[in-house]
């Protein structure tokens, strides 16, 4: 059994080869669907979740390697899609398909976190783990500005 | 943030079968409604009696709830919210109490088919069509009962109002009367002027756009089933090698694995049948997938493996140089080349490689039976293509096959290709139980319907300015035809139509030709298809010509594409993206004006010729999909060779829109899309099978390496709408690769960019 502590929750999980990556534990197992899978090689970022406030691809986790550490996904960013990141995606109506934009949305939480008045050089180097195959950058990193204005995370 | 949410619900989960609206208006085949008789059976039973639904696109309930059935797949051009504003405006409905259902896959939709971007263009009239039909009837109902004139009704903010009298009516106290009354005819309905649309032309947020930002939308890689099994399946690496051997029992050891079972090979041409292989089926994603590692499968021959990308690039372009078949010909080019001098002849090879489509959810899709039923959950482009392809792999009555639709992780095309549906269904039908395939990133890399390869040759005998006064093309290119048709090797009028047949330069003496040439892998589709190879090449091309002379590549562009006129194309195997000439001609004066424009707002007087050395801007522009589009790129290259887009300038005019930020949503998108492919994008194969697998080696723009900044400019137009959702792609990449000549004298002629030196000194 393993016992993951999710968006302020404990969790355990029975019977899963510890080494699962959290991606298809919070998936598969805890219907935590939100995060979403993209490449399972860490390479597009649409897994990301937080891990003790940092951004993780959560696809290259292995839930075995977690321990007590907090994990804070979609789900738990904010109880109402009300968290300043959220705000400012939808002020700029940043999805298209909208499939990455979770991801986008978790990378540009820690990033604010970690650098809460990003440069657009900033924002490169935070959100180029990320992948948007409709192309939406531009209104990302306009978005992250906005957000940071709004307080950041 | 204060800012006020439109709250309403939006109901992905479809219509179960028994209640779709019957004896109302459909799209298309009247006849189609006669033969289901099985949700006909259902209606009554399941639907509140004083529902009002004349239109199979709309009813409203006693409460006033309207529910507008969108019918077309949300893969990110907002299709979801824009047509259904169309419903709503047209009717009169307030836009908070309007909900919206995704529409099953069925024919009396009519086509449901969203790719070729013909969604607007083709629904736009049959939208309002279905507002104006229930706006009618609730007009006539209240005027009924207020003893008025029908004709003095009107409605606006969800009521019926008789202006005269300043009486209003909400729909919810109107319903039940107006659901007793006959249906319109068609011919009965009065359009709402444009002047009073209070959705159509507004920017209203994205139906799912909530759902989208909490993780809370359903996409098809979300969809479950009680008792469910995961499933993953290992495929032939080479298009149409059986399965040899595997080994079940080291898959089945895997904990969690809870059956191995093999997919019988397609049949005939792929078309859209399941690939075949070895499906491992399991409790999660994660045990299939190890269970697949453990499988251990082995393939034998095909003929396929002959399939090098190496080789097939001279395949391809020694073609290109013999003698073709003819798409369009005005005078007689082959003579005036034969007879102009040599010094005067210009000629120039292109080459655009295979691309994958790699929507960031791969393809996947849940399947149940029951029965004599199958019910499928998919993320679709073609939910009927999935019920036909699906019933006929099972062997069963399309009707009895549902086909509810999931939004989309992006499509691109890919997902207008059901062949991971009819895994899903076939396994499904084999266990007994719910089955949900997903396809690895690996899976859809390795197993696309890949965006052809291309090469084009062109020649043209020009003045001292430039201009041609014969010009010969040639492309070659495995057609998607292939995917259909067994042999089938020359492109016809829909690829060459697409950029090719269409030239728009003014030339007297023109040969079109397409060259034959082997599929040897699945070709399929991916937005603006055959558009991106062709307009590679002729937007280059006068670019060399201009820079050829010394003269000003903008200026030399407007000479060529000559008066303003419409392209004589009657008579060609043309099929203008289905639409008729008369409506849609080809307009050359609006590409000129598309053209104009862009280099006017990207200030291209004061930079084309006059930026330092590593810096240029590069113009193209292009019709496709019936819409007119220019792009001006600039690029700065350092001397090492780095390359960056720090803007692009793009202006379309696509005809009458509904939803202004979605059409900029889809230029800016569709220039990131094109970029990346131009950039970095590259598919190959070595003996038969695909070298690449994952976004580390087919690799996708990251926000870094894309273009910084993309500004749009809608041509306002009171014409027929056209497309848009693939128009921002074709001419990016010519527009690059003309900017970075102009920054480093380097002319690529072969994508992707990443291939080539671009450093200088």
């Amino acid at each position: 059994m393993i016992e993951l502590r999710i968006n302020n929750k404990t969790y355990r999980v029975e019977g899963v080869d510890r080494r699962t990556p959290l991606l298809w534990v919070l998936r598969d197992n805890l219907g935590l669907t939100g995060t979403k899978y993209g490449c399972g090689k860490g390479e597009c970022g649409s897994c990301t979740v937080h891990i003790d406030g940092e951004a993780v691809r959560s696809c290259r986790k292995r839930v075995s390697s977690i321990g007590d550490a907090e994990i804070t996904t979609i789900e738990g960013l904010s109880k109402d899609g009300s968290h300043p990141v959220q705000q400012a995606w939808r002020e700029h109506a940043v999805p298209q398909c909208g499939y990455c934009q979770v991801g986008q949305i978790m990378s540009a939480a820690a990033l604010l976190d970690e650098t809460p008045n990003p440069t657009d050089a900033d924002i490169d180097k935070g959100m180029k783990g990320n992948l948007c195959r409709c192309g939406t950058y531009q209104r990302i990193r306009a978005a992250i500005h906005t957000a940071a204005k709004k307080g950041g995370k | 943030m204060s800012e006020k949410l439109i709250s309403r619900r939006s109901v992905l989960q479809s219509l179960a079968a028994g209640s779709l609206l019957i004896g109302c208006r459909s799209t298309g085949d009247e006849s189609i409604e006669k033969v289901d008789d099985g949700a006909k059976g259902a209606k009554g039973a399941k639907k509140p009696a004083k529902d009002l639904d004349p239109d199979i696109f709309l009813r409203i309930a006693p409460d006033g709830l309207v529910t507008i059935v969108t019918h077309r797949s949300e893969m990110g051009t907002g299709i979801r919210t824009a047509l259904p504003t169309v419903v709503a405006d047209e009717l009169g409905a307030d836009w908070s109490r309007v909900e919206i259902e995704q529409g099953i896959g069925d024919a009396r939709f009519g086509s449901q088919n969203t790719d070729g971007s013909r969604s607007v263009r083709r629904f736009f009239d049959r939208m309002r069509e279905a507002g104006a039909t229930a706006r009618t009837m609730l007009e006539r109902a209240a005027a009924a009962e207020w003893g008025v004139d029908a004709s003095e009704c009107s409605t606006s903010g969800h009521a019926v109002v008789h202006e005269k009298t300043k009486r209003r009516l909400d729909f919810k106290d109107v319903v039940a009367a107006a659901a007793e009354l006959p249906v319109p005819k068609k011919e009965e309905l009065l359009m709402r002027p444009a002047s009073e649309y209070k959705y159509i032309g507004k920017d209203v947020p994205l139906t799912d756009l909530d759902e989208i930002l909490t993780g809370k939308a359903v996409y098809g890689l979300d969809l479950r089933k009680e008792g469910m099994l995961y499933a993953v399946v290992a495929r032939s690496p080479v298009l149409g090698a059986p399965v040899k051997s595997f080994d079940a029992a080291a898959a089945k050891a895997v904990a969690g694995v809870v059956d191995v079972v093999e997919i019988p090979a397609f049949q005939g041409v792929h078309n859209f049948q399941a690939l075949g292989g070895v499906a491992v089926l399991a409790s999660s994603t994660w045990a299939a997938l190890e269970g697949r590692k453990a499988l251990e499968a082995e393939w034998g021959e095909s003929p396929n493996s002959v399939y090098d990308s190496k080789r097939f690039e001279k395949t391809l372009a020694d073609a290109t140089h013999k003698k073709g078949k003819k798409a369009r010909s005005v005078g007689d080019a082959e003579a005036a080349l034969a007879a102009a001098p040599k010094e005067s002849i210009v000629e120039a090879d292109y080459y655009v490689p295979h691309l994958a489509h790699a929507p960031m959810e791969p393809p996947c899709a849940l399947a149940q039976i029951d029965g004599n039923r199958c019910e499928i959950w998919a993320p679709t482009q073609n939910p009927q293509a999935a019920q036909t392809s699906v019933a006929q792999a099972l062997k069963m009555r399309p009707e009895d096959v549902i086909v509810n639709v999931s939004l989309l992780g992006g499509g691109f095309g890919r997902k207008s290709k059901p062949d991971y549906v009819v895994e899903a269904a076939l396994l499904a039908k084999q266990t007994g139980k719910p089955v949900h395939v997903t396809w690895t990133r690996e899976d859809d890399i390795r197993f696309d319907y890949f965006h052809t390869v291309a090469a084009m040759h062109i020649e043209a005998s020009v003045d001292d300015k430039g201009l041609p006064s014969a010009w010969l093309q040639r492309s070659a290119f495995p057609t998607l035809m292939s995917t259909f048709v067994a042999g089938a090797k020359n492109g016809g009028g829909l690829e060459m139509g697409m950029g090719f047949t269409d030239l728009p330069y003014d030339v007297p003496n023109l040969l079109v030709e397409n060259c034959a040439a082997d599929a040897h892998v699945r070709i399929g589709w991916l937005r603006a298809v055959a558009h991106i190879y062709h307009a590679f090449a002729i937007s280059s091309f006068p670019d060399e010509l201009a820079h050829r002379v010394g003269r000003d590549p903008l200026e030399h562009l407007l000479e060529l594409l000559g008066k303003d006129r419409h392209l004589g194309l009657n008579g060609l195997d043309y099929p203008n993206h289905k639409e008729s000439l008369e409506k849609y001609p080809f307009d050359v004066g609006r590409l000129r004006k598309v053209t104009e424009r862009a280099a006017e707002l990207a200030d291209w007087k004061s930079k084309s010729g006059k930026l330092p050395k590593g810096r240029g801007v590069g113009i193209a522009s292009h019709r496709c999909f019936l819409s007119y589009v220019a792009n001006v790129v600039e690029v700065e290259v350092d001397q090492s060779g780095i390359l960056r887009i720090p803007h692009i300038h793009v202006v379309i005019d696509p005809g009458q829109i509904i939803h202004p930020d979605m059409v900029r949503h889809q230029m800016e998108g569709g220039a990131m899309f094109a970029a990346s492919h131009a950039l970095m994008g590259e598919i190959t194969a070595s003996g038969g099978s695909i070298d690449q697998s994952n976004f580390h080696d087919f690799e996708i723009a990251k926000i870094d390496e894309a273009p910084q900044k993309v500004s749009v400019e809608i041509m306002e137009s009171n014409l027929p709408p056209a497309g848009v959702g693939e128009v921002g792609v074709p001419a990016i990449a010519p527009a690059i690769c003309n900017a970075i000549f102009a920054a480093t004298g380097k002319r690529i002629r072969r994508l992707p960019i990443s291939k080539h030196d671009l450093s200088w000194s």
